[in-house]
């Protein structure tokens, strides 16, 4: 301090490219910009709603086609329409124990009584008592809201995805975990399942296995499958590999290692994977009311179709309690596992033998009443909570509307007129080529020829689709709701990585979020904001703000000690701690932060398509309603699985761009 | 000192090379090259370089080396955890390389365990099910199963520990469960992977301390892995030094710290006190003219820092004597040299 010697002397520090994108991709954006406007109008490729191109046409007759061959062609009869019945059996099965009367029998064959008897049992045992209450409070609850049996046909469509889910995907996961040839042969399909919006796998396969539960079910395993397999895959790879060595040491057989070391080491994770899998499962069972599946979902889908805020707030209230119970009561069972399996058993436990019996007995006997009398197989009562909670979202919507209008318009136009349009009137209007060479550009700059390969193929699909239009709508759309998110992502989630007290508070508040149904989202927002761009937008923001959040939370909480303290010495404040060294440290969370909210963002834009959101979104929702459309929804599927792909090697290109960049630092 | 017995385990020309077609490299003039000039000419990384010894029946073989030495990859290649890349293993003139998998998972179960760094326990387990898991997976009967771990368990100082998961157990605990482990089979051969080095200091004394024992009780061959040389001299009968993936030297504690072939080893031995391991046998010299040889006698297998005391006080020359035969003597010169260094340092 004393020693004034040092002169402020310049070093050559080498240059590390300060923007997201770079230099050269900044200068790729502006000549886009500048070509934009001067070009505007010209070559926009728009096609109106009514209006069909050939391929759009040709791709109704396809869907036509495969209608009229239903019935004759081998591979449906034998393959197709085999699955299909089988499905449909074994998902009428459960609604016909839970849910719903059969031919026989006007009554499912367990009423409420018994279900909520055995879900509770079934918590108590597995996972805890405070689970189980939770449980039986918020079954009861569906009951009282009047839902029971639209909660029970989720709750049945749920479980028999979940077993399909896991009858399949636990073994895939356990092939790939000990052969990672074979992980990495399906690695990049199942990126492609979790990476599209849900949304675009029903058109293709209703194709396949018409409107109901089959479809309903496989569009769910699509979802559900991906997660049971990679965390099984983890689970068996996360086993230390010196008790496998141990094993196989003392003359293991391949098959006596996986079952006697592998797999009961792997159960811990692997039960954590169920609990993914069935919230996984039960968003998709809700989105799959598009193509009628039954249950809480199509109640909702109805209600946004009518704009029937009250309605739609129950049900979404009701996919809310479903969300939260099966979380909650999975979360405890996979605590419990992990706190069983390697610990003696107590006293207590041992006692809790005896009361399982006990349990078991109530049960049965709660079953066979629930078989037999009316009032404790069907819910009592008309539902007047529902009625109550509609009326009150209906009521507070109506103040809202009589009284704040100028206040939800006003912030609906500031947006609108703000940023939407503008964005979306370049977008829009620009020349499709200059577009098009821009983002070839940009991916040959970020990852060479292998990812502007991926670029024109896209493209080329799009255009050929003949929605390059609608596809500049949601690109826009998208790209207004990612960006209010990072921004929410880089603001709460510094917030949140930096103060405990904040993380302990927020934490389960997003860990819940983002086990939340898409669509419970909008339900809100249509409340307040009408059906209108806005409300998917917003809608969207919430769907994706808790991963962005949690990612950029972690990036921040991840710098090390030392670098914080190291700059905390030499005199930082808060704020050039957080923009010099936590920020810049947690650079590759941000990006995949980015990757990650464009993705959900876009699933959420696309269901936006329900509540008067244009753009692709639309098209699909025209598209399964009605017939002529069909093919144009088919395109404008394909179209949204190609933004998708898009978006996400886009962005990933250029979170390993800053990774490579963190690495060349740090060496 | 165990010449004459029997050899259990013979190993001959033993590679272990990773990389592209690992074989070409061995027996060419390739193999000569150091390991960064292989890696750069050909991609290839040797582990394990043209290693041969035998160990006898009951000995205590210990492979010491820093590690990335190649001496983990060395004992997973005598158990073919890892498979070599040429040379030959004999286990009481059985070719192990040539065993096929059905052979080789008997070998396992029967002949031959092995104790490792991590432990390797299987933490769903309890501990007698994991002193016994060799046995089961091998087909015995719970009973009879249990009874023999329970044997072991008492044999390794567990009694009581037996229903316990090894996630409340110590370190030092949990790897003796990894010996019960090892010894629950009654194999003829028991290799140790650095076995104590993940404990805490004492707890290693203790533990070596236990497999001096359980030699002394059982009377396995073992073949013993460290980079610890304070552990190699204590437990080892011989010494083998690994460098790069070969042998520098084999031998008897005394060999390597009386005569290190090169200054890899001696650097190895330089700090370790010598008067700790060298007998007088090493230390004596021939007598001159000079000398009085009428002094007390002395055994020439005593340890220098026992003869000590004897040496100093005697006031003349000791005479070592090998029964009738006088090797040399030794003064309080030799002795003092010893112990506070001598110039050949």
């Amino acid at each position: 301090m004393t020693s004034a010697t040092l002169a402020p002397e310049k070093l050559a520090t080498p240059k590390t490219p300060k923007s997201l994108l770079g230099r050269k991709n900044a200068i790729v954006g502006i000549g886009w910009f500048i070509l934009a406007i001067l070009l505007k109008g010209r070559s926009t490729l728009p096609l109106n709603r009514s209006s069909l191109t050939s391929v759009q046409e040709s791709l109704t007759n396809l869907s036509d086609a495969i209608d009229r061959n239903r019935n004759s062609n081998p591979f449906f009869l034998n393959v197709i329409n085999k699955i299909r019945s089988s499905i449909n059996a074994f998902v009428n099965l459960l609604q016909d124990a839970i849910s719903q009367g059969s031919a026989t029998r006007a009554v499912p064959q367990i009423g409420w009584l018994g279900v909520v008897a055995v879900i509770g049992l079934a918590v108590a045992v597995f996972a805890s008592a405070r689970a189980a209450l939770l449980a039986v409070v918020g079954f009861v609850t569906l009951g009282l809201l009047g839902l029971w049996q639209e909660s029970m046909d989720t709750l049945a469509l749920t479980l028999a995805a979940v077993v399909l889910a896991l009858l399949i995907g636990i073994p895939l996961g356990v092939l790939a975990g000990l052969y990672p040839r074979f992980e990495k042969l399906i690695t990049p399909i199942l990126d492609f399942a979790q990476v599209m919006p849900t949304f675009v796998y029903l058109t293709p396969v209703t194709l396949f296995f018409l409107i109901g539960p089959a479809s309903a079910t496989i569009v769910t395993l699509i979802y559900a499958i991906p997660p049971a397999l990679r965390i099984t895959t983890v689970a068996i790879r996360g086993v230390p590999w010196s008790t496998v060595e141990a094993a196989v040491s003392m003359g293991s057989t391949r098959w006596q290692a996986l079952r006697k070391v592998q797999l009961p080491q792997a159960k811990r994770t692997i039960v954590v994977g169920i609990n993914q899998t069935i919230m996984a499962a039960l968003a998709m069972v809700t989105i799959a009311a598009l193509i009628d599946a039954p249950g809480l979902g199509l109640v909702v889908v109805k209600a946004l179709e009518t704009l029937d805020v009250g309605r739609s707030f129950k049900a979404g209230l009701a996919i809310v309690i479903m969300a939260v119970v099966l979380d909650r009561s999975t979360t405890a069972a996979a605590e419990r596992v992990q706190k069983d399996s390697m610990q003696q058993q107590t006293t207590a436990q041992k006692f809790g033998v005896a009361s399982k019996w006990i349990g078991l007995l109530l049960t049965l006997v709660a079953i066979y009443i629930s078989n037999i009398y009316l009032w404790a197989s069907q819910f009592p009562g008309s539902g007047i909570l529902g009625l109550k909670v509609a009326s009150i979202a209906d009521s507070s919507t109506g103040w809202i509307q009589l009284h704040l209008v100028n206040v939800t318009n006003g912030i609906t136009d500031l947006f609108s007129y703000g940023l939407l349009n503008p964005i979306q009137s370049l977008l829009v209007n620009a020349p499709w080529y200059t577009t098009a060479a821009a983002i070839f550009v940009i991916g040959y700059l970020l990852k060479g020829f292998r990812l502007a390969l991926i670029v024109v193929v896209c493209v080329a699909t799009i255009l050929i689709s003949g929605l390059w239009s609608d596809s500049m709508v949601t690109l826009a759309s998208t790209l207004v709701a990612a960006l209010i998110t990072v921004v929410l992502g880089i603001v709460v989630g510094t917030w949140v990585g930096r103060s405990l007290p904040v993380d302990r508070v927020l934490r389960p508040i997003l860990d819940a979020g983002q086990v939340m149904p898409a669509f419970v989202y909008l339900v809100p927002f249509l409340g307040l904001f009408g059906a209108t761009r806005f409300t998917a937008i917003m809608a969207a923001v919430v769907y994706a703000s808790p991963a962005a959040i949690k990612l950029v939370a972690d990036g921040v909480r991840g710098v090390p000690e030392s670098i914080t303290e190291a700059a905390i010495s030499a005199g930082s404040n808060t704020w050039q701690l957080i923009t010099k060294v936590q920020l810049p440290s947690a650079r590759r969370a941000i990006a995949l932060a980015i990757n990650q909210g464009l993705i959900y963002v876009l699933a959420m834009v696309v269901v936006g398509g329900l509540v008067g959101a244009g753009g692709l979104g639309y098209l699909v929702v025209a598209g399964f309603s009605q017939e002529n459309l069909k093919g144009k929804g088919l395109a404008a599927g394909v179209a949204i699985v190609m933004l998708g792909i898009l978006i996400d090697r886009i962005t990933q290109a250029i979170a390993d761009r800053r990774d490579v960049h963190a690495k060349a630092v740090a060496t | 000192m165990t010449d004459q017995l029997e050899t259990t385990i013979s190993v001959k020309g033993l590679w272990k090379v990773y990389g592209p077609n690992p074989e070409r490299i061995v027996g060419t003039e390739d193999a000569l090259l150091s390991r960064a000039d292989l890696r750069e000419k050909t991609g290839c990384t040797v582990a394990v370089r043209d290693v041969s010894f035998d160990v006898s029946d009951g000995e205590v073989f210990v492979v010491m080396g820093l590690s990335g030495s190649g001496k983990s990859t060395l004992v997973r290649c005598m158990t073919r955890l890892v498979e070599p890349t040429a040379g030959q293993i004999k286990l009481e003139g059985e070719d192990i390389l040539a065993a096929n998998t059905q052979r080789l998972r008997e070998l396992r179960r029967t002949r031959f365990s092995m104790v490792f760094q991590h432990f390797g326990l299987l933490p769903h387990r309890r501990v007698i099910d994991n002193v016994a898991y060799g046995l089961e997976i091998n087909g015995m009967s719970k009973n009879d199963r249990y009874a023999r771990a329970m044997e072991v368990i008492s044999l390794v100082g567990l009694e009581g520990n037996e229903a316990n998961y090894p996630s409340e157990l110590s370190g030092g605990m949990q790897q003796r469960v990894g010996l019960g482990r090892a010894l629950a089979s009654n194999p003829d051969v028991m290799f140790f992977d650095e076995p104590f080095s993940a404990l805490d200091p004492l707890i290693r004394r203790d533990m070596q301390q236990e497999v001096i024992r359980l030699h002394e009780e059982v009377n396995k061959t073992m073949v013993f892995i460290t980079h610890d040389l304070a552990e190699a001299l204590k437990l080892g009968d011989r010494i083998a030094i690994m460098r790069d993936g070969a042998l520098v030297q084999v031998g008897t504690p005394e060999e390597l710290v009386a005569r290190p072939v090169d200054d890899y080893v001696a650097n190895f031995v330089r700090d370790f006190p010598k008067s700790h391991i060298l007998t007088l046998r090493w230390i004596a010299r021939e007598p001159t003219s000079v000398d009085d040889l009428s002094g007390p006698i002395l055994a020439p297998d005593m340890i220098v820092r026992d003869a000590a005391r004897q040496v100093l006080e005697a006031g003349r020359p000791v005479r070592v004597m090998n029964g009738e035969q006088l090797l040399g003597v030794v003064t309080s010169d030799e002795i003092l040299s010893v112990i506070a260094g001598g110039p050949d340092d």
